[in-house]
């Protein structure tokens, strides 16, 4: 009882604050509201008992929006970030394809006839999670990691206008680096 | 391993833990009121009666606004920071019990001190005021370069003690504190609570060369909260650190619950001591410290207790 009380508020809060996003017409606002949704979900996890990936949710997802902030000011220039502003764009588009996709996918959930289930969940579902990654996912594990690190990495090189010829001089011998903001560590 | 040492209370008693938070943290913004009362040369007691004084200022004082101000997520940025303190000392064992016995409860700790990016960032967008937003930007900064160190240390002790569950952590520690052969952890932790805090060295979010950035325009009863909740986090931050390096319970003479509390406000007045001891670390500075020598060495760290973890078989 407590539990499905705790599920469906869960769920309303997050539908209810994924919609705001769409809603609210300040950035922050749009941004927190769907942290947020993201907290909620990765409270219904809780519920399921996989604590583990639950509070990872929760922790990744504000972090994200908190970076989101920062990236905001980074490469969206103040202003437009600090005014009002509405929170969709191409909006008859966008809406078909959500209520499509919704429909689609409840459709999916109350239509299929789901398998009994076979086997019982592992007693400790985190144990588990992390054998299954160092275990037999390994090999994709470490396809995935080199491969996101790198696109992090060119996203960042191609979005900077200062490369290491603008820091380090046309021979790259300069020492210490031209830098606009001077580091800690005297690099 | 399960710990049957550990024993979990009924949620009644989160009063108590609130209770005692709020002790802890009377008792460092006194401190801190008697380090002030001395270095000025005044009476100690004047020290002593500066959280009540500074109070009762406080709640009588009319509340400033500013113009357009987004008033829902700056109250929920500075009332948020007392809420988080909390829920960080639900997962701290006090002696033999503890108020949420997490099987993650490493993670747990580690997720609410990334709400506190959240929170600090909505303090300083809140009053729609360039001060105030600067101090919230310069936390994101300091918070990018203490974050990642911080996970790692989190990770040290978790890894000597195969769990994430804080009570293993502790049952680990049996012969020897983690502080003692994991010390680099302990430091980069340390370091951490007091930059999630925005205290002391790592204070320049609400730095006075930007009129007090995110403390610019709170005033009244919300002034009070979020000053609460600074000391607060510091006090969690300072509790969380007894199970995870300095043995929990464990000590002669007095029983367990005893220790945890003296530690943690032993610890926590070194919190409060450095507070003026050292010069401020400005962000841009201290996100190249953070990423070019705190991460290295804290990983150093985290693979010699790998090592001796492997070792020990």
């Amino acid at each position: 009882m407590l539990e499905s009380v705790l599920f469906w508020s869960i769920a309303v809060l997050a539908v209810a604050s994924g919609v705001a996003v769409f809603r609210v017409d300040s950035m922050a606002r749009a941004t927190y509201a769907l942290a947020v949704s993201f907290v909620a979900v990765g409270l219904a996890l809780l519920l399921v008992g996989l604590d583990y990936i639950g509070l990872i949710v929760v922790l990744m997802m504000v972090m994200e929006m908190a970076v989101m902030a920062v990236y905001m000011i980074m490469f969206m220039g103040m202003n437009p970030a600090l005014m009002p502003m509405s929170m969709v764009h191409g909006h008859r588009a966008a809406v078909i394809t959500a209520v499509g996709a919704f429909v689609l996918l409840a459709a999916g959930a109350l239509l299929v006839p789901w398998p009994q289930r076979r086997g019982t969940p592992s007693a400790d579902p985190t144990v588990a999670l992390g054998e299954a990654l160092m275990g037999s996912k390994m090999l994709v594990m470490m396809t995935v990691s080199p491969v996101m690190v790198a696109t992090i990495v060119a996203g960042i090189v191609l979005a900077s206008h200062r490369t290491r010829y603008d820091r380090l001089g046309d021979d790259l011998r300069r020492r210490p680096a031209d830098d606009p903001q001077p580091g800690g560590v005297g690099r | 391993m399960p710990d049957a040492s550990i024993v979990q209370v009924s949620p009644v008693w989160a009063l108590l833990a609130a209770l005692l938070l709020g002790g802890a943290a009377v008792f460092a913004a006194g401190l801190d009121g008697v380090l002030v009362s001395r270095t000025q040369g005044r009476l100690l007691l004047t020290g002593v009666r500066m959280p009540l004084v500074e109070t009762a200022r406080l709640l009588r004082q009319r509340r400033r606004s500013t113009l357009a101000a987004d008033s829902l997520l700056w109250r929920t940025g500075g009332a948020g920071l007392v809420v988080v303190a909390l829920l960080m000392v639900a997962v701290v064992p006090l002696g033999r019990w503890t108020l949420a016995d997490l099987p993650v409860g490493v993670v747990w700790f580690n997720a609410m001190d990334v709400v506190v990016w959240a929170l600090v960032w909505l303090a300083g967008w809140g009053p729609n005021a360039t001060h105030s937003l600067i101090g919230g930007y310069r936390f994101l900064a300091q918070a990018l370069a203490y974050e990642l160190p911080l996970m790692f240390a989190l990770t040290a002790p978790a890894v000597a003690a195969g769990s994430l569950r804080v009570g293993d952590v502790v049952a680990a520690q049996q012969g020897l504190w983690f502080v003692v052969w994991m010390p680099v952890a302990f430091a980069v932790y340390c370091l951490a609570v007091v930059g999630f805090s925005f205290w002391g060295p790592l204070a320049p979010a609400a730095g006075v060369d930007i009129a007090g950035g995110v403390l610019s325009e709170v005033s009244g009863p919300d002034r009070l909260l979020v000053q609460t909740g600074r000391y607060a986090l510091l006090a969690a931050g300072a509790a969380f650190a007894v199970p995870l390096f300095l043995g929990g319970g464990a000590g002669p003479l007095l029983p367990g619950w005893c220790w945890v509390l003296l530690k943690t406000l032993l610890l926590l007045s070194a919190f409060v001591a450095i507070r003026r001891r050292l010069p401020s670390l400005r962000a841009d500075r201290f996100v190249e410290v953070g990423w070019m020598v705190l991460l290295p060495v804290v990983l150093l760290q985290v693979l010699v207790v790998a090592l001796v973890v492997v070792g020990r078989g």
